[in-house]
C-alpha cells in the first residue's frame, strides 16, 4: 500500500494496465514527454516508449477520431483531452460514432476506449478550464460516464474503464487531484462501474453526489450530523449507466433526498436522479427532493467563482431544507 | 503511364501529377496496361463488377421510387473509382466508406443484399462478416477519415503490414476532420490512403465553392505527403494509383492523398433532384466519359469482348440483382429487442425496463403497434 493523491492514483492505474496489457496506449496533448499538464501520464513515455505514450498534434477531434480507429482494430486507447472545456471538438466522434458503433454494426464491432479529461472547477483557471459537462455525455446512450471522488476509486475505476468493452468518458475532478492522500493498493484491482457507494450510512436524508461535490458533501453531512440530521451519503461514481437501486433503496429508507451537482441546475444529471425517485419512490417521500447545483450561468472566472460553485454551506442548507420540510 | 493535365489541373502550378491510362475512347498505351500487372481475366472481372454495380444502382433507385426502399445514395458514374480502388485492396487492409461506397463494400465481401437491407431500413445490413475488415458507412461527413488514420496507425504500432483506406467526397475536404486526419497520418506515418472521389458536387454545391484550391490533391503538399490526381473514370489509373498508395502504406512509408476526378451522374440521394442545380448538358457531357463505357471500348478494341458477351453479362447482372431483391423483400421482420440489445455489451437496467414497457404495450395490442 502507498499513500497517493487522486492524480497519482490515475497515473498508477495507467501504468498497471499498460504493464499488464500491451494493447493499452495513452495519447493526447502533452501526455508524453511532459507527462500531461497535471502529470497524470508522468513517466509513462519513459517506461513504454513513444508508440504507447503519444504526444499528438493539438486537435481534439483528431485525437478521439483516431482513437476510434485504433480501438476498432485491436488497441485499447486511453485518450486524454487536456481540459473539460476542450472536449466539444471531439463531441461528434464521441456521440456520433463511439457511442454507436456496437449498435450500428449489430455487435460486429465495439470500442474498448477511454476518453479522460480533468473536470469541473475550483482551481482559479481561465475560461473553458472549469466545465462540468457530464450531462451532455449522460444523455448519450452507448457511453459510460465515470467520475471518481477519491484516489482508491480513481485507480480501480480507471482500470475497470480500460477493461470495459464499451467507450468510457472518465472525468477527473481536478480540484481534488491533490487535495488529499489515501491508501491505494499497489498493483491490480478494479472498482466495478455502475455501482454507487454508500460512504456514510444514515436514516434521515439521502445525499447523492459525485466528484468534487462528494468531497464537499462528506464535510457537509458531518456538519448536518452536528445538527442531529443523520444523512446517508451516496457517491454515485458512475453517471451512466447509473446505479438506481442503491439510490432508490436509500430513499425508501430516508424518505428525503438532496442531489448535489457542480454543473448548472437545468437539465443536469441531478434532475435525472430526481426523476428516478419520481418513478420509483414517490410513495415514500416526506419532502420534495432538492437539487443543490450551480446557477444557470457560465462558469465565472476566479474573482466570482466561489459564489458560483456549490459549497459546504449551500449543501448543508439544502439538507436542512429537505429535513425540515 | 500518361501524366497529363486535365480541366481541373490546367495550370498544375504545384506539380500535382494527373494519371490517366485509358482515354475516353478506350485507348491505352499497351506498356502502361502491362505495367498494371492485371490479367485479362482480372480486367473482365473489373468490368463485370462495374456492370453489376450499375445494375444494382439503377434497380435500387427504381425500388426507392416504387416505395420499396428507403432513401438511397446512388453511385452511378463512380464505378471506376470504387471498383478500381477496391480491386487494389488486400483482405488485411481496412476500408472506411462514406455512404455512397456500395460497390466498394460489395467487392470487399459485403453482400448486395446487405446494402439493400441497410438502405431498406435495417441496421442488419451493417453486420459486416467477421473476416472482412470493413468499417460501416459513416454518414457524418469526413469523420471516417480520422477513423481510418487510427486504424492505419494501430497497424503501424502493432507492426502489421496492412494499410487503411478512407473514402470521402469533395465536400468532405472542407471539414476539419479531413485536415486533422491528414495531419495526424503524416506526423505518425500512418499508412492511410485518402481516397477522395471528387464527383463535382456536395449535394448542390459545386466543387469550386468548396475550395479555392486548383486541385484537391494539392492539399497534400501542406501536410508533407504525396497528392495525386487521377482520372476517376479510368479504372486502370484508379487501380494503379491506389495500389501504389496502399503499398506505400503497408511498407510504413506513410499516407497518400488521391483525388479521383469523377462525376456523380445521378442525385445526391433519392431525396435530391439534380435538375435544380446543374444543366442537363453538363450531365450529358460526362456521360461521354462514362467509366463503364470506357472499359468496354477497351475490351472491344482488344478483341476480348463482343456484343454478345456484353448482352449476356447485362442479363446475368440483372438476374443476380433480381434475386437479391427477392431475398431482400422476403427478409423477416426483426424483433424489437434488436434496438435495445446492442447499445452496451450488457443491457443496463433502464434499457431492460424500457424493453419490457414496449413489449407490454405491444402485447396490449395483439403483439404489434395499434392501427391508427
Amino acid at each position: 500500500m502507498a499513500q497517493m493523491t487522486l492524480v497519482q492514483a490515475i497515473n498508477d492505474a495507467l501504468r498497471v494496465e499498460m504493464r499488464r496489457d500491451s494493447t493499452v496506449i495513452v495519447m493526447g496533448e502533452d501526455v508524453g514527454l511532459n507527462g500531461g499538464v497535471f502529470r497524470a501520464t508522468e513517466g509513462l513515455q519513459k517506461e513504454f516508449g513513444e508508440n504507447r505514450s503519444i504526444d499528438t498534434p493539438l486537435a481534439e477531434c483528431g485525437i478521439v477520431g483516431t482513437a476510434i480507429g485504433m480501438a476498432l482494430t485491436g488497441l485499447k486507447p486511453v485518450a486524454e483531452i487536456q481540459f473539460d472545456g476542450f472536449m466539444p471538438p471531439a463531441f461528434d466522434h464521441i456521440v456520433s460514432h463511439a457511442a454507436r458503433v456496437r449498435w450500428r454494426t449489430r455487435g460486429r464491432y465495439h470500442l474498448p476506449m477511454v476518453v479522460r479529461a480533468p473536470y469541473s472547477g475550483g482551481i482559479r483557471s481561465p475560461e473553458h478550464h472549469a466545465e462540468s459537462p457530464e450531462a451532455y455525455y449522460a444523455h448519450t446512450t452507448g457511453l459510460k460516464v465515470v467520475i471518481p471522488s477519491n484516489p482508491y476509486d480513481a485507480k480501480g475505476l480507471l482500470i475497470a474503464a480500460i477493461r470495459d468493452p464499451d467507450p468510457v468518458i472518465f472525468l477527473e475532478p481536478k480540484r481534488i487531484y491533490r487535495a488529499f492522500r489515501e491508501e491505494v493498493p499497489e498493483g491490480d484491482y478494479t472498482v466495478p462501474l455502475s455501482q454507487a457507494k454508500i460512504t456514510r450510512a444514515g436514516k434521515d436524508v439521502t445525499v447523492v453526489a459525485w466528484g468534487t461535490m462528494h468531497y464537499l458533501a462528506q464535510k457537509a453531512v458531518e456538519k448536518a450530523a452536528e445538527q442531529k440530521i443523520d444523512c446517508e451519503l451516496i457517491d454515485l461514481r458512475t453517471i451512466l449507466p447509473f446505479d438506481a437501486e442503491t439510490i432508490v433503496n436509500s430513499v425508501r429508507k430516508t424518505g428525503r433526498m438532496v442531489v448535489i451537482q457542480e454543473a448548472p441546475r437545468q437539465c443536469g444529471f441531478a434532475s435525472e436522479i430526481i426523476a428516478l425517485i419520481n418513478d420509483k419512490a414517490m410513495d415514500v417521500l416526506q419532502a420534495p427532493p432538492l437539487r443543490v447545483a450551480a446557477p444557470d450561468v457560465v462558469v465565472p472566472l476566479a474573482r466570482l467563482e466561489d459564489y458560483y460553485l456549490p459549497d459546504v454551506g449551500r449543501i448543508v442548507k439544502g439538507i436542512q431544507k429537505v429535513f425540515n420540510a | 503511364m500518361a501524366q497529363t493535365t486535365n480541366s481541373q489541373a490546367h495550370s498544375n502550378r504545384y506539380g500535382i501529377p494527373y494519371i490517366q491510362v485509358l482515354d475516353v475512347e478506350g485507348k491505352a498505351d499497351p506498356a502502361a496496361v502491362a505495367a498494371l500487372g492485371l490479367t485479362q481475366d482480372d480486367i473482365k472481372k473489373m468490368y463485370r463488377w462495374m456492370v453489376t454495380a450499375r445494375t444494382f444502382d439503377e434497380r435500387a433507385l427504381a425500388l426507392q421510387r416504387q416505395g420499396r426502399l428507403g432513401t438511397y445514395a446512388p453511385l452511378s458514374g463512380q464505378e471506376a473509382c470504387q471498383i478500381g480502388s477496391g480491386f487494389a485492396l488486400k483482405p488485411d487492409d481496412w476500408m472506411f466508406p462514406s455512404y455512397r461506397e456500395h460497390a466498394v463494400q460489395a467487392i470487399r465481401g459485403q453482400r448486395w443484399l446487405d446494402v439493400l437491407t441497410y438502405w431498406g431500413g435495417s441496421e442488419e445490413g451493417n453486420r459486416i462478416p467477421d473476416n472482412v475488415n470493413n468499417f460501416t458507412i459513416s454518414i457524418p461527413i469526413a469523420t471516417q477519415v480520422c477513423h481510418a488514420v487510427g486504424a492505419a496507425w494501430a497497424m503501424r504500432i502493432r507492426g502489421k503490414k496492412a494499410a487503411a483506406i478512407a473514402y470521402f467526397g469533395d465536400g468532405a475536404t472542407s471539414e476539419g476532420d479531413f485536415h486533422e486526419g491528414l495531419n495526424f497520418a503524416s506526423v505518425f506515418k500512418a499508412g492511410t490512403v485518402f481516397f477522395c472521389q471528387n464527383n463535382q458536387y456536395a449535394i448542390s454545391v459545386p466543387r469550386a465553392k468548396q475550395t479555392h484550391s486548383e486541385t484537391i490533391a494539392q492539399k497534400a503538399i501542406a501536410y508533407g505527403i504525396p497528392g495525386i490526381q487521377v482520372d476517376g473514370n479510368d479504372i486502370f489509373a484508379v487501380y494503379k494509383t491506389t495500389k501504389d498508395a496502399l503499398e506505400r502504406g503497408r511498407a510504413g512509408e506513410g499516407p497518400t492523398l488521391i483525388e479521383a476526378v469523377t462525376y456523380r451522374m445521378s442525385h445526391h440521394t433519392t431525396a435530391d433532384d439534380w435538375t435544380r442545380y446543374r444543366p442537363a448538358a453538363e450531365v450529358e457531357e460526362w456521360k461521354k466519359k462514362d467509366p463503364i463505357l470506357r472499359l468496354r471500348l477497351y475490351l472491344q478494341k482488344q478483341n476480348l469482348w463482343s456484343e454478345a458477351d456484353d448482352q449476356r453479362l447485362q442479363e446475368e447482372a440483372k438476374a443476380e440483382i433480381a434475386s437479391v431483391v427477392q431475398e431482400y423483400e422476403a427478409l423477416p421482420k426483426r424483433d424489437i429487442e434488436d434496438i435495445f440489445k446492442y447499445v452496451y455489451a450488457e443491457m443496463p437496467w433502464n434499457l431492460k425496463e424500457q424493453l419490457g414497457e414496449l413489449r407490454e404495450y405491444l402485447a396490449e395490442h395483439g403483439g404489434d403497434l395499434p392501427k391508427e
